[in-house]
């Protein structure tokens, strides 16, 4: 399979990378590369396969309706690029 | 009196033996390796952080308890590293990347929790590939590690530093982490033991995740008893964890058996065709001819699905970690850049500034095989796929108990080789990545050396939850091969 | 000439589910503290964190979904839904595409043109996002996750309704069912419930679906209804000027009473879903099925059939009462401590709902016993509180659900039976009054209120007006 520019462009912006024109003409090689490869899975009828998304039966894991966490906000906040007092900063939403 | 050298030639498990005897104290085995980290670290770089003085204060802490008759663990004061991927509170946890370069979890992973809770004493974290995505450990933001059985070579990866820290003896233990070989492949290419357990024996909590359904956390050591010690304490139920198995068959140590007779093993024909080197070949074949001595049933069968794996193991392990890698965008932790002119364009330049290569790469192709229009073609297509590949080896399992096979189709290679093709490294976890997609535990130890004098590692794979059986597999071979067993030239 | 359009709506609703912590951590759900204070590695994203289903969710869910006539899938899942924005720290929100916990609900809904269903196509469970505070000082967005991972339910209807009207009968039924299940308080304004309405029009007659909006920020019924309205406008001018309506997101300005566009179909989303391989799978079987469906409690239109059926109260009553749960429970808890229904009711639908109004409470914050209001009804019944003693005490019991027998005897508000003493007043008020007397000798019947009223000033009310009249009656006819 081919990638085009605008695909490249595409899937960037979903993965919020910036790749460089140079970077771009790499990332479209490798993806095409790895794509022609992986399509050897074509040669595999799985028509009458369910997909597994885990490899063993395992259900309903779940926990009591219980408070469990306290107030760890000056420790957590410690790791933030940019903080206030209490809160995460980020360029303007609005 | 034991000297440093001396006690670095000791097992872990024979060191915990000795510090609980009150023969070695636990500060007299953490200055031993720290020393030994002075001795290598230059020369390999195994480490992204060494804790000298926390270790050291933690040592004497844990001589404290035992003075006071308190024993927590057989590997109770023994110096152990920790995969950077694995978060330890107060600690930099970076999973050798730039993006988290300066981060320093709130919290720490259960699997260390577990450890700490046995006494084990922390000499610092290993490098690896960034996020876990490598084969060599050469991707890391803190530089490459180097192989100390040959400088020149790559240690594999990503668990490359615990591995190579192994090898090297820079510490008596290590825990790696296994997506699609992480654990077994540096063991392999460095010459030591490791289990990658089966999905969900080991709680994930608190491991920086890569492909979350592929993920397992795992010892590395000098042997499969150490391997067994450790692999016991990190293992069990943790609430935190919705993956996490609720077993009690967690007595590992209890299955170090010298005694295959009757085992049924099993060698998949179709693994050893193409792109296998001629020397791995013969010595896992041999391996296999010394269970049948050892009063084994061994036969050579089709396993079928070979050359599947790798694809669906590509396009499931990116398409997770695309989705994984999206909370690294500079705004709770971690790296952000300095320049930016609204919020998009702080996300796209943190990420582009702060992943490196291959780990940008596996992000691209991840977020493709998910995106719309393509997500059933590519993305479901891989889960058919592994269903197959499960259902071969369950009924694989139906007849062996064991399946014997190489780690990896290489030993150990050079510096750089297989960074400029990306496809060509991929294929060199052909043995490891099915073990991941079925859940299935598997050991690799060391079974031979190429005509370099290169280790090369025997991978037994068992059945979901049967880590015992291949342990016991892996101890009767290694009681075998004692008396060829070697070390890096950098573990004296 | 102007065309003849039918409207065409669907909505999308979001409930804020009421339980103690979050969907997938241990962090409280608390409403209204500092910011980042309900915080965890899991809700906040932390790398190395794993998210654990609370169970709590799980039966609110199947509760909402069996209330509403749903399948309840027994074999569901979570998905995760990728998209970068700063109130989502995992930059994917946990949520069901592929095997929602419910599909194929229905509910009734009445209006003044009958009854009818609107069918509900799913609904699924989720986590919420954090909120983003502006400073348009600094042109900063601080971002605080406590409400990050608090559970929602989004509840997906078919487009079967055809005017604001049902639209507003479809939120009304949906939010008292939720409420009658103690699900969630459904309070639009404060947005633990949240409507987006999907909108398109046809030419009435016509089968076929025209292009449909979607518009947000609906915070109460007013503003739902109002912008139905104004879209329906908008789509007419735009067709009857034959052009075509663009598919997109609009956001409702309530103040300026229009929308605008927020996004167009051309940056849609690619949202990536795909199973959340950190979460198991979620087996509904027939037991867990069963205990929810025996501790579902009696939903409003069960009550509003009993209420006549077993009390014979009006229908008007009923309809006030059932309207909210609170009041349904403090009418239940009244009748059954042995009060005559329709003085309960008349004491709710009147005292109670004036009180509520002039104090400005919230119907769902009233919290008053109903055995209390029984013990007040008790009191006028033997007498013993006048009708105006009656209502100063019941203020009381609005407000501070105080006990009515102790409230009145500390207050020495009850009415003296010393007839006696009341015999020897109102003798004393004819003596008072001769005016009065003389007025109502002449046949002026309107003149007793003079005398009465006095008597009553005199003994500070406690006493029954009656007992007064009467006593006054007699007096007047020994003159």
């Amino acid at each position: 399979m081919q990638i085009s520019d605008d695909m490249i462009k595409y899937v960037a912006e979903l993965a919020k990378l910036e790749l460089s024109d140079e970077h771009k003409e790499q990332a479209k090689k490798d993806m095409s590369d790895m794509l022609e490869y992986v399509n050897t899975l074509n040669e595999l009828d799985t028509s009458n396969v369910e997909p597994m998304s885990h490899c063993f039966p395992v259900a309903n894991v779940l926990r009591d309706d219980v408070v469990t966490n306290s107030n760890d906000r000056d420790n957590m906040l410690l790791n933030a690029p940019d903080k206030s007092e209490d809160s995460y900063i980020v360029p303007k939403t609005f | 009196m034991y000297s440093s050298k001396e006690i670095r030639n000791l097992t872990a498990v024979e060191l915990g033996r000795k510090i609980a005897d009150k023969e070695i104290t636990s500060v007299q085995a953490t200055k031993a390796y720290l020393e030994q980290i002075e001795n290598t670290e230059k020369s390999i770089n195994a480490y992204i952080t060494v804790m000298a003085e926390k270790a050291l204060e933690r040592a004497d802490f844990i001589d404290k308890k035992i003075a006071d008759g308190e024993i927590w663990s057989n590997l109770m004061g023994v110096p152990m590293a920790i995969k950077d991927v694995l978060c330890m509170k107060d600690t930099l946890t970076s999973c050798g990347s730039k993006i988290l370069g300066n981060f320093y979890p709130t919290y720490t992973s259960t699997a260390v929790e577990n450890l700490l809770n046995a006494g084990v004493v922390v000499l610092g974290k290993t490098n690896m590939d960034e996020f876990a995505m490598g084969s060599t450990t050469e991707s890391s933001y803190f530089g490459a590690t180097k192989n100390p059985w040959d400088l020149n070579r790559v240690p594999g990866g990503s668990s490359g530093g615990s591995a190579a820290a192994v090898a090297a003896n820079s510490c008596a233990a290590a825990l790696g982490t296994d997506t699609g070989g992480s654990i077994r492949q540096p063991a392999s290419f460095c010459g030591i033991t490791g289990i990658k357990p089966t999905y969900g024996r080991v709680s994930r909590y608190g491991q920086i995740a890569y492909g979350s359904s592929l993920d397992q956390i795992g010892p590395m050591a000098k042997d499969i008893t150490d391997c067994a010690a450790i692999l016991e304490i990190i293992s069990g139920h943790d609430c935190k964890d919705s993956t996490s198995a609720d077993r009690d068959d967690t007595d590992f140590t209890s299955s170090l058996e010298n005694n295959v007779k009757g085992m049924k093993i099993g060698v998949p024909k179709d693994y050893f065709l193409d792109g296998i080197d001629e020397d791995v070949k013969t010595n896992v074949l041999a391996a296999a001819e010394k269970f049948r001595e050892l009063g084994a049933e061994v036969e050579y069968f089709d396993l079928g699905m070979v050359k599947y794996a790798i694809p669906a193991y590509y396009i499931i392990a990116c398409a997770e970690a695309s989705s994984n890698l999206e909370r690294f965008d500079g705004v709770k932790y971690g790296y952000r850049t300095p320049k930016f002119t609204d919020l998009n364009d702080m996300y796209k330049k943190t990420r582009s500034e702060g992943f490196g290569d291959e780990v940008k790469r596996r992000i691209m192709l991840g977020s493709f095989v998910l995106s719309s229009g393509y997500f059933d073609a590519y993305y479901v297509k891989a889960l058919r796929v592994k269903a197959l590949i499960k259902q071969a080896f369950d009924s694989a399992f139906e007849k062996y108990d064991i399946i014997l096979s190489p780690v990896a189709p290489t030993t150990a290679l050079k510096i750089g080789e297989s960074l400029s093709d990306p496809i060509k490294m991929y294929l060199g976890d052909v043995y490891t990545v099915s073990i991941n997609l079925t859940g299935i535990p598997a050991v690799s130890l060391p079974c031979g050396y190429d005509k370099d004098g290169l280790p090369i590692g025997l991978q037994l794979m068992a059945q979901t939850f049967n880590e015992k059986t291949a342990i016991k597999a892996a101890y009767t071979f290694e009681q075998s091969f004692k008396e060829n067993l070697r070390h890096s030239p950098m573990y004296e | 000439m102007s065309k003849e359009y039918e409207a065409v709506i669907g909505l999308e609703v979001h409930v804020e589910l009421n339980t103690k912590t979050k969907i997938f951590c241990g962090c409280s759900t608390a409403f209204g503290g500092s910011p980042n204070i309900n915080v965890c590695p899991v809700c906040s994203g932390m790398p190395g964190s794993l998210p654990v289903l609370n169970r709590a969710v799980v039966d609110k869910a199947i509760s909402i979904g069996l209330a509403t006539n749903c399948n309840i899938t027994r074999n569901s899942k979570f998905d995760r839904k990728n998209y970068f924005y700063p109130d989502n720290p995992q930059n994917y929100q946990i949520s069901q595409l592929y095997y929602p916990i419910c599909r194929d609900g229905k509910i009734e809904i009445e209006t003044e043109n009958g009854k009818k269903f609107v069918r509900i196509h799913e609904m699924h469970m989720e986590e919420d996002a954090g909120k983003l505070i502006h400073n348009t000082f600094t042109g900063e967005t601080y971002v605080d996750f406590n409400r990050s991972g608090v559970p929602l339910v989004e509840i997906v209807s078919e487009p079967d309704m055809r005017s604001a009207d049902e639209v507003l009968a479809y939120l009304d039924k949906l939010r008292l069912t939720v409420q009658y299940l103690n699900a969630s308080d459904c309070k639009l304004n404060e947005g633990s419930m949240r409507v987006d309405v999907n909108m398109s029009l046809r030419e009435k007659g016509t089968e076929k679906l025209g292009t449909r909006t979607e518009t947000k920020n609906l915070n109460s019924f007013k503003a739902i209804k109002r912008c139905i309205e104004n879209e329906f406008e908008r789509q007419a001018d735009i067709l009857d000027a034959g052009e075509k309506v663009v598919q997109e997101t609009r956001r409702w300005d309530d103040d300026k009473g229009y929308s605008y566009t927020m996004r167009s179909k051309e940056d849609a989303q690619d949202y990536r879903y795909f199973p959340d391989p950190d979460l198991v799978p979620l087996i509904i079987d027939d037991e867990w099925l069963a205990r929810i469906k025996a501790s579902q409690p009696e939903l409003r239109d069960e009550k509003k059939e009993r209420y006549a059926r077993e009390y014979g109260i009006p229908e008007y009553d009923i309809g006030l009462i059932t309207e909210y749960k609170e009041l349904a429970n403090i009418f239940e808890d009244g009748v059954n401590s042995g009060a005559d229904p329709k003085k309960v009711s008349n004491w709710i639908i009147g005292e109670t709902l004036r009180l509520a109004k002039d104090f400005e409470t919230d119907i769902a914050d009233i919290s008053f016993s109903g055995k209390n209001l029984a013990s007040l009804i008790k009191l006028l019944d033997e007498k013993k509180i006048n009708n105006t003693i009656a209502k100063q005490v019941f203020e009381h019991v609005f407000k501070e659900n105080v006990n009515p027998v102790e409230y009145a005897e500390k207050n020495n508000l009850i009415i003296k039976t010393d007839t006696g003493a009341l015999a020897e007043m109102v003798k004393k008020a004819v003596a008072a009054n001769p005016k009065a007397v003389a007025d109502m000798k002449a046949g002026k019947k309107k003149a007793m209120g003079a005398i009465v009223g006095f008597v009553m000033k005199e003994m500070k009310g406690k006493c029954d007006p009656a007992e007064v009249n009467k006593l006054v009656m007699e007096e007047l006819a020994k003159l």
